[in-house]
């Protein structure tokens, strides 16, 4: 049935208040402080200078990553049990997926835009990595993906890894987008598996990109559709203010 | 010659003040950064918070995080260049700091020569900035943990920086309060910082 749907949209509009929120205290003290030549009521201009300085943070956080760099690994007994569940949503809102229903979208400035199944991802050569997932909440968890490294995904479709962008639309409404030497780093997964077993649903079944040098809203859950494009395609909370790069 | 009456140079109240602006923003942003995922049991009040919701406290925090850095770097090098932090800072005999401390028990700690610190001040305003350095490294492996291996093991992993970024946090807010009724008793200083003499 379609439960989820509305439970989904009417816990969107329960957080509108919060975002609005942002424009009322936005402007406080620090406001008055930064800006004594501005209005005080106006939030607008704290705001989009705010959002300035955060795409600048982008254009650090790209200098500061180095492609080299890997993120901490783990041995498996320091894995976090159980791994923490955590969406735009909760447990009730976590989207029902059929194996054979599946299929994975490919397009944008890639050669090969044929469409893949789950047998067919299940083929390619796998890998493991337990590593560090850190929220932008400050929470983190240590767990153990499993899958394809999302380099040979790429280069199997033909990907031009010259271009900006890789975006990504998921199965329950989410999106977001990665800068291409994220894409290509060592460690990012297109996970298939959690702790040895097909990924879980609250986990992202039964895809997830998997990036230990972001931050978790930056690893989708349930990916139905991958693109590369050069034109920017934001993101579900990056569009709402978080930070875009959000690197670790 | 004015400048010899001069107690602070005007590079030295700029940026105090600009410091001021920086730590007041990233401190009530932070607190609601903590709210979204305390380490302890308790949580900051959200009126005392700025940002409104997670992601506009963070807006604050990594917008002013540059004023606090940018500032910080101008201080120390105009303190080391210009010779204030060695004369004004140093030395700090210990028979002093323990003369200091009991006379400050008693009430009785002199600040009547605003041009000289005594060596509480000194040991208070040195613990300021160095708290202040920690607090930048530990938020530096918070925001990017994978990229300074060096300094995360240092601060023993991600989630231990987190309790050293907030540990520092809480000593600079005790540091203020204790600075702020200092001022409140020798009203002068405050005078002396906002036009120099």
């Amino acid at each position: 049935m379609d439960d989820p749907v509305i439970i989904r949209s009417v816990a969107q509009e329960l957080e509108l208040p919060a975002r609005r929120q942002f424009l009322r205290h936005a402007w406080t003290l620090g406001g008055i402080a930064l800006l004594t030549g501005c209005r005080l009521d106006d939030s607008n201009s704290v705001e989009s200078m705010l959002k300035m300085v955060s795409r600048f943070n982008d254009k650090v956080q790209a200098a500061l990553f180095d492609p080299a760099r890997l993120a901490p690994t783990y041995p498996e007994s320091m894995m976090t049990r159980p791994f923490p569940f955590n969406a735009y949503y909760d447990r009730n809102g976590i989207p029902d997926i059929e194996e054979d229903e599946f299929s994975l979208t490919v397009g944008g400035l890639v050669q090969d835009k044929h469409s893949w199944t789950l047998a067919e991802l299940n083929q390619l050569p796998r890998t493991t990595q337990v590593t560090r997932l850190i929220c932008v909440e400050g929470w983190s968890a240590i767990g153990k993906w499993g899958g394809v490294t999302f380099s040979t995904f790429l280069q199997r479709v033909g990907a031009d890894t010259g271009a900006k962008y890789v975006g990504l639309k998921c199965a329950d409404d989410y999106y977001t987008s990665i800068d291409m030497p994220t894409a290509l780093h060592a460690q990012t997964l297109l996970t298939l598996s959690y702790d040895d077993q097909v990924l879980p649903p609250e986990y992202g079944y039964p895809l997830r990109l998997r990036m230990p040098t972001k931050l978790g809203f930056k690893n989708p859950k349930h990916v139905v559709e991958i693109f590369v494009t050069n034109d920017y395609p934001g993101g579900y909370w990056e569009d709402q203010g978080y930070n875009w790069f959000s690197g670790s | 010659m004015s400048s010899s009456q001069t107690i602070h140079p005007i590079w030295l109240r700029l940026t105090h003040w600009i410091n001021v602006i920086a730590v007041v923003i990233l401190v009530m942003s932070g607190w609601r950064i903590y709210n979204a995922a305390p380490i302890f049991s308790f949580q900051i009040p959200a009126a005392i918070t700025l940002g409104g919701w997670l992601a506009g406290a963070l807006l604050w925090h990594f917008a002013a995080m540059w004023v606090l850095f940018i500032n910080g770097i101008v201080y120390l090098l105009l303190n080391i260049f210009s010779g204030r932090i060695a004369y004004k800072f140093f030395p700090i005999p210990p028979c002093e700091v323990l003369h200091d401390f009991l006379a400050a028990l008693k009430g009785k700690l002199a600040h009547a020569d605003l041009r000289h610190y005594n060596t509480l001040q000194k040991l208070a305003y040195l613990f300021a900035v160095l708290d202040l350095i920690v607090l930048v490294l530990s938020g530096l492996v918070i925001w990017k943990s994978v990229q300074f291996p060096l300094l995360r093991e240092l601060m023993g992993g991600y989630d231990s920086a987190r309790i050293v970024h907030f540990v520092c946090m809480a000593l600079l807010v005790a540091f203020t309060v204790v600075h702020l009724v200092m001022v409140a008793l020798v009203p002068r200083t405050l005078i002396a910082m906002l036009r120099g003499r």
